[in-house]
Order: C-alpha cells, then sequence, then structure tokens
C-alpha cells in the first residue's frame, strides 16, 4: 500500500554563480494524507537543507506556494501526494524573477499590477467617524467580496500566453481586480477614466481569450465571466467614443 | 559597509497591525518604509476567517448592544487580566474602526431586514432583522459575547480588510520591502534608532535607521510545533525586543489553545463553526459540551471550551486516531448552502486537507495552540517599556486588552484598533523627534549579526536545528499546555535550562549563498527556545489558574495574590530570563465571576482603591514611559453597572 514517491525537484541558485538548473531527485515514503507542503519538509528537513520553497499558511489562503506540479500550476500546499502518480516533478512557476529553485517573486509582480491598476477605491468622500456608514445591499456585497477572493499565487499568470510575452500584461488577476473594482458603488471612477487607464494591450486588449487561465486557478474563481464582463463594458465605452 | 535606509517611520511588520500605522503615518505625510517576511498580503492577517467585533448592535440578536458591553465581555473573557482603561479605548474605537474599513471598501456583510433562519444552542429559530437595518454592517455570534457582535466578510474576513489595507497602503505610496527579516533592533542609551536587517532574496545585511520603529510582527506559535499559525510565525520580531535585554515581556504564560484545530493538519477552522451553529460530539457521537456548560454550550470562552474538550478526552471520551485522540465538529445540520456560502473556507479546507465532506461527514478537531496573549508590553500609546522611540501593536504587543484570555473576534479587530490609536502616538513622535543617521551604531549593530552568522557557519557545535526545534515544540504541548501541573512545569524549566545552551552548539550545514533558508531558520532559533523558556517561566511561577493558565496544582483564581501582569526580561549574558510583576492596570470592574467555566475565586485581600492608587508608580517602575494622556482618561468609571442590573 504504501508508496515510495520520486520527487524530481527543479533546482537553481541564481546568487551562486556556479548555478545552472538541473533536476534533483528524491525519494519520500507517503504516509497517511501527505500533501506537498509535509513532503517538501520532510525533504529539507532530512534529506537536503539547501532545497528553497515558499509556505506561509500552509491551509490555500495566502497564495504563497504555487509551483509547476507535474506541469500543472497550483498551490502546493493543498494538493495531496495521493492524487499524484509516483513519479512527481516541480518547477517553479514560470516567468516570475526566480529567487532559488521553487521559489519565484510573485509580491513584486503584484503590487506592480496593483499599482497599474490602482486597486483601491477611488472617492472624494471622507470618511466621518461619527456617521453611520453607507447601506449597501447584502447581495451586493457577497458579489464583491467573491471578486475580491484571488489569493495572488500566480497560477492563471504563469499559465497565460500573453503575460508571457507582454511583462506589463495585467493578467487574468488583474483583470479579475479592475471587476472588482468596477462593481463596487464607492468606487467612482467612471467608464471614462476605466477606458484610460484599460484599454491597451497591457490591459483588456491584451488578452486573447486562449482560456488557459481559467482551469487553473486554485480558488476556482469564474475568471472567464468577470473578464468577459470587464470587456463587454470597456468595448460598449469605445463604441461611444 | 552595506546598505543604509532611512525614513521617518520605520514598521517591522505588513499584517492588519503594521498596515494600519504605516497609513496612519503616511497620511500625516510621513515617509514610511515597512519590512515583511513576506509580501504584504500574504501576512497572517490574511488567514483570519471568522472576523471582528464591534459593538455597532444592527443584528437582531445584536440589539441594545454598545460598547459597555463588549469591554464587559473583553474584561470577563480575560478572567480580569486585561488592563480595563486598554479594552475600553479598543471598544469604543472599534465601531469607528469597522466604519472606516467600509469606507475604504471591506464588504462587511450587511443585514437584511426580515425573517432570517439561524440555529442557536442547537435549535433552528427564525429571527426578524429589522429593516430599518437594512443595509448595515451585520454582526455573527462568536464565544464568549453577550451579543452577536462579530463583523464579518464570509468567511474570508482577515483576507478582505488585509487586501483592503495594503491597497489603502499601495495608494498612499508606502514603501515596502518584502522578504526581509529583522535581525536585531539598533538601538543606543534606551532609544531605538531602527534594526538590523536580512535579505531574504540574497542574504546580505543592511540596516535601516527611522525616528519611530514600530514592531508588528504577529504571533509566535510556530514554537509550539502544532499550531493554526502560519509557518512563519516564529517570533523573531518579539525576541529582538527581549534581546534589548531592557524591555519586557508582558505576561507571556497566557496561551490560546483553539477548540477547533483539524486533525492531523493543525489548520484551524473557524470560531464561525460553531457561532452559526455547529457542535461537538465525542467518540459516541454525543453533544457533550450542553453537559458541562449548559448556558454557553459550544461557545463558552475558549479557554473553557478547549478545557472541557480537554477534560472529556481525557474520561476516555476522544476518538482514536494515528495522530492521537480528537473529538468531531458536526457541521452537517447547517446545510450544503451554508457551508458553500458563508462556511466556504472551512468546506475547502477539510475538503482538500484531510479529504473529508462537512456536509455529510464529521470534522476531526482538538484544541490546538492558536493565539499569544503575551508578547512586547507597552503602555496604552504603544510605546514600549523602557525604550523610546519604540512602538508594538497587533498580536506581538501586550497592550492587554486580553488578558489571560482573548476573545475570538478581538483580535483582529484589536490590529485596525491599536493600528489608529497607537499610529496617531507614533507619528506625532515622529514628528517631535529628530532622525539620527549613525554610521558608528550601524556597524557596532551589524557586526553582531555578522558574528552569529560566522559562528553558525563555522562553529565547531554538532547540534541540529531540526531537533532543538523538535523537543522545544514536545517540551511546550506536554508541559505548558492547556492543563498543567506544578511538576510538568518545574521540568520545563529545567528543561528549557539545558536547551538554551545547545542553542549554541549549532552548526548550518547549508553553505550555498542567496537565501539560504537553514541559515535563516538557524537565526531566528535562540530566540525562539527565549520565548518559549519565558513562557515556561512565568507558568511555573505564576501559583494559580486564570484564563488559559490552568494548574492542577492551583486550581483558584487567586485575586489576592495573582491579579498581577508577568514581566520577563532577559539580562544581557543571563541564562534565563527574569521575572517581575506589575499591577494589571486601574480596575473599574472588580473581579467577580465570568458567568462560565465554573473555577474557583479567592477575593482580593486589598480594597480596589488601594489597589488602583498604585498602579501607575509600579507600573512606571517597571519601565512604563509618560502617555500623551494621564493614566485613566480612557475609563468610563462604573458605567458598566448600568449594564449588569
Ligand atoms: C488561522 C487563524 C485564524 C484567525 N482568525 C481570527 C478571527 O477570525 N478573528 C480574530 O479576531 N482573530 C483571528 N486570528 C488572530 C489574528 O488573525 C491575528 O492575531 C492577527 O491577524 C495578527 O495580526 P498582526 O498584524 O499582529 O500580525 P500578522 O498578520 O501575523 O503580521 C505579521 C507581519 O510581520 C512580518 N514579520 C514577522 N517577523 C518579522 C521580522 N523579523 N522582520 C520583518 N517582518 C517580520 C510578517 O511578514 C508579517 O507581515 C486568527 C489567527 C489564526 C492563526
Ligand atoms: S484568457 Fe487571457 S488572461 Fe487568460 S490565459 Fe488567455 S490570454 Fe491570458
Ligand atoms: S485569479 Fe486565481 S490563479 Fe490567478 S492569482 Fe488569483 S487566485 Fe491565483
Ligand atoms: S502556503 Fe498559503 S496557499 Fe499554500
Amino acid at each position: 500500500m504504501a508508496r515510495t514517491l520520486t520527487f524530481k525537484i527543479f533546482r537553481y541558485n541564481p546568487y551562486a554563480a556556479d548555478s545552472t538548473p538541473f533536476l534533483q531527485e528524491y525519494k519520500v515514503e507517503e504516509t497517511q494524507r501527505m500533501n506537498l507542503f509535509a513532503a517538501l519538509n520532510y525533504i529539507r528537513d532530512e534529506l537536503d537543507p539547501t532545497l528553497m520553497f515558499d509556505f506561509v499558511c500552509r491551509a490555500g489562503i495566502c497564495g504563497s506556494c504555487g509551483m509547476l506540479i507535474n506541469g500543472r500550476p497550483t498551490l502546493a500546499c493543498r494538493t495531496l501526494t495521493g492524487d499524484l502518480p509516483e513519479v512527481i516533478e516541480l518547477l517553479p512557476l514560470p516567468y516570475f524573477k526566480m529567487l532559488g529553485d521553487l521559489s519565484v517573486d510573485t509580491g513584486i509582480w503584484f503590487r506592480q499590477m496593483e499599482e497599474n491598476v490602482e486597486s483601491w477605491i477611488h472617492t472624494q468622500k471622507e470618511f466621518d467617524p461619527a456617521a453611520e456608514e453607507e447601506r449597501m445591499n447584502n447581495e451586493l456585497a457577497n458579489k464583491i467580496y467573491e471578486s475580491e477572493r484571488c489569493i495572488e499565487c500566480g497560477c492563471c499568470i504563469a499559465g497565460c500566453a500573453t503575460a508571457n510575452v507582454n511583462p506589463d500584461f495585467v493578467g487574468a488577476a488583474g483583470l479579475y481586480r479592475v471587476g472588482r473594482f468596477m462593481m463596487d458603488p464607492r468606487d467612482e471612477r467612471n467608464e471614462e477614466q476605466w477606458f484610460e487607464l484599460i484599454s491597451t494591450d497591457e490591459g483588456v486588449f491584451g488578452c486573447i481569450g486562449m482560456m488557459a487561465c481559467g482551469d487553473v486557478c486554485p480558488k476556482d474563481l469564474p475568471l472567464l465571466e468577470i473578464m468577459a464582463f470587464v470587456r463587454r463594458k470597456m468595448s460598449a465605452t469605445a463604441l461611444t467614443k | 559597509m552595506s546598505n543604509i535606509y532611512t525614513s521617518d517611520v520605520l514598521i517591522i511588520g505588513a499584517g492588519l497591525a503594521g498596515e494600519r500605522i504605516a497609513v496612519a503615518a503616511a497620511k500625516e505625510g510621513l515617509n514610511v518604509i515597512i519590512l515583511s517576511l513576506v509580501p504584504p498580503k500574504r501576512s497572517h492577517s490574511a488567514a483570519a476567517q471568522g472576523g471582528m467585533q464591534a459593538a455597532l448592535g444592527n443584528a437582531a440578536k445584536g440589539k441594545g448592544d454598545n460598547a459597555t458591553l463588549h469591554w464587559l465581555d473583553t474584561v470577563k473573557g480575560s478572567d480580569w487580566g486585561a488592563d480595563q482603561e486598554v479594552a475600553r479605548i479598543f471598544a469604543d474605537n472599534s465601531p469607528i474602526a469597522m466604519r472606516e474599513m467600509a469606507h475604504y471598501g471591506v464588504p462587511w456583510n450587511r443585514v437584511k431586514g426580515g425573517p432570517a433562519d439561524y440555529f442557536i444552542k442547537g435549535k433552528k429559530e427564525t429571527v426578524e432583522e429589522d429593516p430599518a437595518k437594512e443595509g448595515l454592517i451585520t454582526a455573527r455570534a462568536f464565544g464568549g459575547t453577550a451579543k452577536w457582535r462579530t463583523c464579518y466578510t464570509a468567511d474570508g474576513t482577515g483576507h478582505s480588510v488585509l487586501y483592503t489595507m495594503d491597497n489603502m497602503a499601495i495608494q498612499l505610496g508606502v514603501t515596502v520591502h518584502d522578504r526581509m527579516e529583522a535581525l536585531g533592533l539598533i538601538h543606543a542609551d534606551g532609544v531605538c534608532k531602527g534594526a538590523v536587517v536580512r535579505s531574504l532574496r540574497n542574504g546580505s545585511l543592511s540596516t535601516y535607521f527611522a525616528r519611530a520603529t514600530v514592531i508588528a510582527t504577529g504571533g509566535y506559535g510556530r514554537i509550539y510545533g502544532h499550531s493554526t499559525n502560519a509557518v512563519i510565525n516564529e517570533g523573531t520580531g518579539v525576541s529582538i525586543a527581549l534581546e534589548t535585554g531592557i524591555i519586557p515581556l508582558g505576561n507571556m504564560e497566557a496561551v490560546q489553545f483553539h477548540p477547533t484545530g483539524i486533525v492531523p493538519t493543525d489548520i484551524l477552522v473557524t470560531e464561525g463553526c460553531r457561532g452559526d451553529g455547529g457542535y461537538l460530539l465525542d467518540v459516541d457521537e454525543y453533544r457533550f459540551m450542553p453537559d458541562y456548560e449548559p448556558e454557553k454550550q459550544e461557545l463558552a470562552s475558549r479557554d473553557v471550551v478547549s478545557r472541557r474538550m480537554k477534560e472529556h478526552m481525557l474520561k476516555g471520551k476522544g476518538v482514536h486516531s494515528p495522530y492521537g485522540d480528537h473529538l468531531w465538529l458536526d457541521l452537517r445540520h447547517l446545510g450544503a448552502k451554508h457551508l458553500h456560502t458563508k462556511l466556504r473556507e472551512v468546506y475547502d479546507i477539510c475538503k482538500y486537507f484531510i479529504g473529508i465532506d462537512p456536509i455529510t461527514e464529521l470534522v476531526p478537531v482538538r484544541p490546538t495552540q492558536h493565539y499569544s496573549m503575551g508578547g512586547i508590553r507597552v503602555n496604552k500609546d504603544g510605546h514600549v517599556y523602557n525604550m523610546k522611540g519604540l512602538f508594538s501593536a497587533g498580536e506581538a504587543a501586550c497592550w492587554d486588552l486580553h488578558g489571560f484570555n482573548r476573545l475570538g473576534g478581538n483580535s483582529l479587530a484589536e490590529t485596525i484598533v491599536a493600528g489608529m490609536v497607537v499610529g496617531k502616538r507614533v507619528t506625532a513622535f515622529a514628528k517631535a523627534n529628530p532622525a539620527e543617521v549613525s554610521t558608528t551604531l550601524a556597524r557596532q549593530f551589524e557586526e553582531q549579526q555578522k558574528k552569529r552568522i560566522d559562528a553558525l557557519y563555522n562553529g565547531s557545535g554538532r547540534e541540529s536545528l531540526v531537533e532543538i526545534k523538535r523537543d522545544m515544540a514536545k517540551i511546550l504541548s506536554d508541559k505548558v499546555g492547556i492543563f498543567r501541573t506544578g511538576k510538568g512545569l518545574e521540568e520545563a524549566v529545567t528543561e528549557f535550562g539545558k536547551l538554551i545552551r545547545r542553542t549554541d552548539e549549532i552548526k548550518v550545514k547549508s553553505t550555498i549563498p542567496g537565501r539560504n533558508m537553514e541559515l535563516t531558520e538557524a537565526l531566528k532559533l535562540k530566540g525562539m527556545v527565549k520565548l518559549g523558556f519565558c513562557i515556561a517561566a512565568g507558568a511555573e511561577a505564576r501559583k494559580e489558574s486564570r484564563g488559559a493558565h490552568t494548574r492542577d496544582d492551583f486550581p483558584a483564581r487567586d485575586d489576592a495574590g495573582w491579579l498581577n501582569r508577568t514581566l520577563a526580561r532577559w539580562p544581557e549574558g543571563a541564562m534565563q530570563p527574569e521575572l517581575s510583576y506589575e499591577p494589571v492596570g486601574t480596575i473599574d470592574m472588580p473581579p467577580g465571576d465570568r458567568g462560565y467555566g465554573g473555577g474557583q475565586m479567592i477575593p482580593m485581600s486589598i480594597p480596589v482603591e488601594d489597589y488602583n492608587a498604585t498602579v501607575d508608580e509600579l507600573q512606571k517602575k517597571n519601565g512604563k514611559h509618560e502617555t500623551a494622556e494621564p493614566i485613566n482618561t480612557g475609563l468610563r468609571p462604573g458605567l458598566w453597572k448600568e449594564e449588569v442590573k
């Protein structure tokens, strides 16, 4: 019953002058309900202290542990080894800056994206500590929350053809973020302003609709639906121009 | 010499507390740098699912709520260990903080007028939500509260609030240096000047100088091994304060265990599960909590529920598993719709991490280390004892509204309320004090870290990092856990005495340049062991039971001898912490029965007025700085009497 797993893990240290990329093999005895968080920690604790990877929440919430697992971009912490074959190949997410082995710099990329789409509520109103909060319909609140559930793991970016050739393309995650603020009545940006911001090849018109992002999102977010919503709005605005 | 960075305010930690302070300072035009181990949005605050307490009183079950009731619940929850003035400042400001977050974009769940179905104390109940409140921020039930008071966004509250806060920080142009770890404070003559920082990208060292420095590095539950905390919650921020030799840590022995960590991964499923009507069942699938706690049932405070669970398991009613005994959480009756919407993260966690469908199956849970009430001791302004120019807020700090047990939903709320309150003081301090960059100090403090790194690479020791960590986790879990015994605690203290020596004998095997994760871990280890030692020593010395600190040899809460706060310092060169005590703060509501938990009490031996008369003086003796407003100005004396009538 118990399997011996073979891990083939991408190794490269950009800070070591003599490092060249290669795949290193590790053998691990599988345990009950083992996930890749447990497996990778076992490898580092017991077999090879030089291995580099990222985990924070280890609960599928923080988006730190995206990697290519047998070719598919997804979260390592919530991947059970039991769902994988005996040979498991782990590569870093492509496209992001390499920090070492399985670790890539998604943080810098996402901050840039957020600056580009101005990922915050644009409002002229000042907060009044003495006043009651502005009312909001609960269904709308839930809808906004739904469109805010992206955890910035980068899986959709790693799978995207456009992002791979255009470093400034905001990607599915970026367009999803745009959708989040577009539907929020607290954000006072009008269609014109949105059009200025995202009707470019780095924004909504960069997407070539190959839909690679749609089925890799580990949070199962309706990326294509929201991107279609954003595109429709921008196309309508383009027509009135 | 390496890079020197300067700013008006340096904030170590980009969770909710750190970012809220950054926003406060940036809004006042100050130049802010935040350091973080990870990109800000990945900080552990993002993992909080349940919600934040604020007495808005909009939900039908929250009707009539007010800040005084919130304060009352908080003080009772703390088992009278809290600073009642700080709890008051907190409860009064929390509703404002929630509304402010709504203004900046948090999609709080809102009241929907008309009939709504809830599970309350085991029964389905239809409640009429007030149509006049339609669209205002609603609330759910959490443990230990008189009213439904916990504001939430489905089950991603921490995520939503942290994303909103970080978006504000980006809007304000706050500089973030992520993948950076503060390894030491730069200080001279009791004044903090900044920090020495190591890059987790390439391993280089830099120094940061600021007019005001803030530690907002969150909890350190990872020292227990089994913990709901993120793997980065290892306490370096708190231990660098201890390392100064003069800063005291408050109430380190006050450690919270959450009733529902899932087995075996220790991932938390939120208190919202029980708030929304989930049950705890034993090996016979019998619902045992109402037998122990007829009034609050599954929703007594966390220390009480965890203790009752452990008690029940000790009676042989636990479910055996290869990962140790556990109990069951039953959510099946809440239905598929509820689990797919309001408790979806919970559903996902069960499905992806243990392969269980909570709609049809029981979830294996047991009490798991969850929250650190203790931390860097600060005054009500967040100013760190004995160190000018250094502030602290959030879980890393002991501001002390939680005392010996924090209520669910009070911690996330604390981060933003403290962020607001302390942020103001940090800003004022930075404006009033000049920037000082000293290359001499930079060199001196950087040299200390270089020496440590050298020793870890080139030492002659044979100790293994992984083994010391394991041993420490075992001592803490076995001997300084939910139930504590005099004998166990004495052993724990002795074992920590040995462990601390072993930390000097570590040699890292990995010599790769760059990030070198083994070196990164090794650099933190001694600090972690010191924190563990403070916990064990504080617990051993405290001869009573209060909140989460429960001893079988001293089962009563002793308000005659122990109505105080433990302060632990680590003098330079010492091999163990040095303990002292200060009064908890001015007492407005005298110690009494919490209304749950059923413990014994030894009453105060002096009148409350006499106790209160010495508070300020004794705290100052322990290093408390002068506060912007004098002591007690935040209290609203006697108001609580209206509410308990
Ligand atoms: C699973 C879970 C669920 C929870 N749910 C709730 C809830 O529903 N309601 C509630 O009230 N509370 C909840 N809590 C508690 C609450 O989430 C935390 O107490 C709170 O988020 C802590 O926030 P913080 O800003 O103090 O720290 P954190 O959010 O932990 O942030 C710490 C920051 O410090 C940085 N850092 C740490 N060390 C260093 C260093 N040496 N150098 C540089 N940077 C450093 C980190 O990178 C991070 O950015 C929960 C806790 C857990 C574990
Ligand atoms: S649909 Fe658009 S965003 Fe998604 S992968 Fe294709 S090009 Fe990229
Ligand atoms: S949209 Fe999905 S895949 Fe893309 S970054 Fe967000 S969570 Fe990850
Ligand atoms: S470690 Fe947080 S999502 Fe995997």
